[in-house]
């Protein structure tokens, strides 16, 4: 994973490997009581082949910034900054066509209901066969058998006579395998997750995450995985991005940012979620206070008025000084990389049980 | 029936009356119609939202109730609430009778069970101040605490962690936790002696739902106030009740003591239901690898359920005997007392992973199949 953020003032090496790169990413909302900057300085890579998985609260801009890598934002309220290249190509400055081309194609997006997502109108079958027939230029009939094929591929029963129905005589599960399916179709190189399983149960989710996993093996799709689960996120994700308030604050492996997390934030969701197998007795540690307002996000550092550690950095940096986030493994956080790191060990880790 | 008129009887709840629970629950069923035809309309089914339900609640205590949706556990709340009729079955409540009281019999227990509802954005009355309603409760019930009702609303919302200079503002200026704060302070106007919980802290943010449970837990633990805690999120229930009922499709299959079903689970849906929880693993040394089991489909549709067992259809244990006879909730051989289990084929009570994943799902069959072919 090789990252760069604005901090590091690098320009963006469109290489061989960053197959999809969001360079220092700005989304501004006009709305009626200002500007909201839902997105700020983001920076990003993803490999082929890869699952980044993204992480954060309600309003933290995780989803926002997938949809304006897939460009469906609402171009009258929206100003976008940066650059997202994908593949060699440049997405923020791309025509209607061009993006029209590239939708569904060669990135497909699973959303979080699929009762919305599809149409109530058309039958399954013909929805997934639609952009197989717009992309490949495929006769009716051959996207049909294919709508079929990927129907019993994602674990479909009678997938020739389900491919008739509509969406509404699915079940809420059978429902996200046809989306999977959908966004399968063309054998797309990115897939974006938004969230596809929290509208699921726990047994129909563990189902829908393996079925994701497998087939991103047999296709070698690159995946942008947005939850808020960091179960769901451990289970799927080589790569974990931690996002608070439009800005990402930890980076890392998997492994890196769940067993030994390095920004406050991290721990504070790590403190604040029972687990199964979690000393009982002892109360949650919850995060003081609520997410801030994008009106008018906090200063500096815009964790800091949640921050239990705040008093540790010497004098007002986390109110003043917007910490950088460096490339690979790294944390927006004004403490040092030892301090932070016997903080975890001595006061975090222990009350994880 | 009168006596129970006496408010302050919150306190000694947790103390005295050990030996007689506080709730008791048998053959339950909720059977919601399904009406078709044209163009008279008939009902032509129902959904068999509960059926046949058997749970004791004892005073003080905290008593999850987990399940996937549709499982019947939010009807199970509302039944007992008495926001709903039930079709058959008793639900008694001190001693008595209430599974079809009358609106004027009900009165003076209304104010011992209250509820706490999921949605803090539906469940509050938007043209209302906080203040009106915290304090509506008491108005109906014509209590007049020491102090005057404002007061003991500040003292309330001081009890919930809000401020109580925010009497006179409205729920739209209050964000989903402290909104939820709001729920569980009204429910607390009355003192009751039991609050329903239906999912109180699964639309909130991970960062929130931990100050909420927090919060329950203290009214519980310092109040004595017992818990019917309805939840889908395994940790949250196993973090916060003592005994822990497993439901699925309109029947409790499972129920026991936290450890016992956590740890020691009989029920194969139990099993499956834990091993497909995500969870973030610490270190590597931590902890056996958990079991994997992957179940096919969703869950059967509660109009026609299916015979015998419920959950046959999904079971990789599942025989003839299970389609022909509903297993009864029993005790079986090696289960501690309270620990119940429906099933004629239960499993190992250990959730340690097996020499062999159970696949069930064929798609995933077929995926992993050739995965393991192909080096």
């Amino acid at each position: 994973m090789t990252t760069l953020t604005k901090a590091e003032g690098a320009p963006a090496p469109a290489g061989p490997d960053g197959f999809l790169s969001v360079r220092d990413l700005q989304v501004t909302f006009s709305t009626e009581d200002g500007p909201v900057k839902a997105v700020d300085g983001l920076s990003f890579d993803l490999h082929r082949g890869k699952t980044l998985g993204i992480v954060g609260e309600s309003g933290s801009g995780k989803s926002v910034t997938n949809l304006t890598v897939l460009g469906l934002h609402d171009p009258l309220f929206t100003t976008v900054d940066g650059e997202i290249v994908l593949d060699g190509k440049e997405l923020i400055t791309a025509t209607e066509k061009e993006m029209e081309r590239l939708r569904g194609n060669r990135v497909a997006m699973i959303f979080q209901d699929p009762l919305t997502a599809l149409s109530p109108f058309y039958t399954i079958g013909r929805q997934i066969a639609e952009p197989y027939m717009k992309h490949t230029g495929a006769s009716k009939k051959a996207a049909r058998e294919r709508a079929v094929e990927m129907l019993a591929k994602v674990g479909i029963p009678n997938p020739r006579e389900r491919a008739q129905d509509y969406p509404h005589q699915f079940s809420g599960g059978m429902r996200q395998r046809a989306m999977i399916a959908m966004a399968l179709v063309c054998d797309p190189d990115l897939v974006i997750a938004d969230e596809p399983t929290t509208a699921l149960d726990v047994t129909v989710q563990a189902q829908i995450l393996d079925l994701l996993k497998d087939l991103q093996r047999e296709f070698g799709t690159a995946i942008v995985f947005i939850t808020h689960d960091l179960g769901v996120i451990a289970d799927m994700a080589d790569d974990i991005m931690v996002m608070y308030a439009g800005r990402a604050v930890e980076r890392g492996t998997v492994d890196q940012v769940l067993r030994s997390p390095q920004h406050p934030y991290t721990w504070g969701l790590l403190n604040s979620m029972p687990r199964l197998d979690s000393d009982l007795g002892t109360p949650l540690s919850p995060i003081p206070g609520t997410p801030p307002s994008l009106l008018t996000p906090p200063s500096g550092c815009r964790f800091h008025p949640r921050c239990a550690f705040r008093d540790r950095v010497g004098g007002d940096r986390c109110v003043t000084e917007r910490p950088p986030l460096g490339p690979d493994r790294s944390s927006a956080c004004h403490l040092g990389t030892e301090q932070k790191r016997t903080i975890f060990v001595e006061e975090i880790r222990p009350r994880l049980g | 029936m009168k006596e129970d008129l006496v408010l302050p009887a919150t306190r000694e709840a947790g103390a005295g009356t050990a030996q007689e629970p506080l709730l008791t629950v048998s053959g339950l069923v909720k059977h919601f119609p399904v009406k078709g035809g044209f163009p008279i309309k008939r009902t032509v089914g129902a959904v068999q939202a509960v059926d046949g339900l058997d749970l004791t609640v004892q005073a003080g205590e905290s008593f999850g109730l987990v399940g996937e949706s549709g499982c019947g556990k939010s009807t199970t709340g509302r039944l007992i609430t008495r926001l709903l009729e039930p079709t058959a079955g008793t639900i008694t409540y001190r001693g008595r009778d209430i599974s079809h009281a009358t609106r004027k019999q009900l009165a003076p227990i209304r104010s011992e069970i209250q509820m706490i509802f999921q949605d803090p954005y539906s469940s509050l009355n938007p043209r209302q101040t906080v203040g009106k309603i915290i304090s509506s409760p008491m108005e109906i019930n014509g209590i007049d605490p020491a102090g005057g009702r404002e007061a003991r609303v500040r003292e309330l919302l001081e009890i919930v962690g809000l401020n109580p200079e925010h009497y006179n503002r409205f729920p739209h200026e209050f964000s989903g936790g402290q909104r939820q704060r709001i729920g569980v302070a009204r429910a607390l106007a009355l003192e009751p002696k039991l609050i329903v919980a239906d999912e109180p802290v699964s639309a909130l943010d991970v960062s929130i739902q931990a100050q909420v449970v927090n919060l329950l837990q203290k009214v519980q633990n310092e109040l004595g106030i017992a818990f019917v805690f309805i939840a889908h999120d395994l940790a949250i229930v196993r973090h916060f009740s003592q005994r822990v009922a497993v439901m699925y499709l309109g029947k409790i299959i499972e129920v026991g003591d936290r450890d016992s079903i956590y740890a020691r689970p009989r029920h194969p849906y139990t099993h499956a239901l834990l091993s497909a929880v995500p969870e973030v693993t610490l270190a590597e040394e931590e902890a056996p690898q958990r079991e994997r089991i992957r179940l096919a489909g969703d869950v059967p549709s509660p109009i026609s359920p299916p015979s015998g067992c419920r959950f046959r259809t999904r079971c990789w244990k599942a025989q003839d005997k299970c389609a022909a006879e509903e297993p009864p909730l029993i005790q079986l051989s090696g289960n501690r007392a309270g620990h119940l289990t429906a099933c004629h084929f239960p499993e190992e009570p250990s959730t340690e992973a097996r020499d062999e994943d159970i696949v069930l799902d064929p798609a995933l069959a077929a995926l992993e199949e050739g995965k393991t072919e192909a080096p």
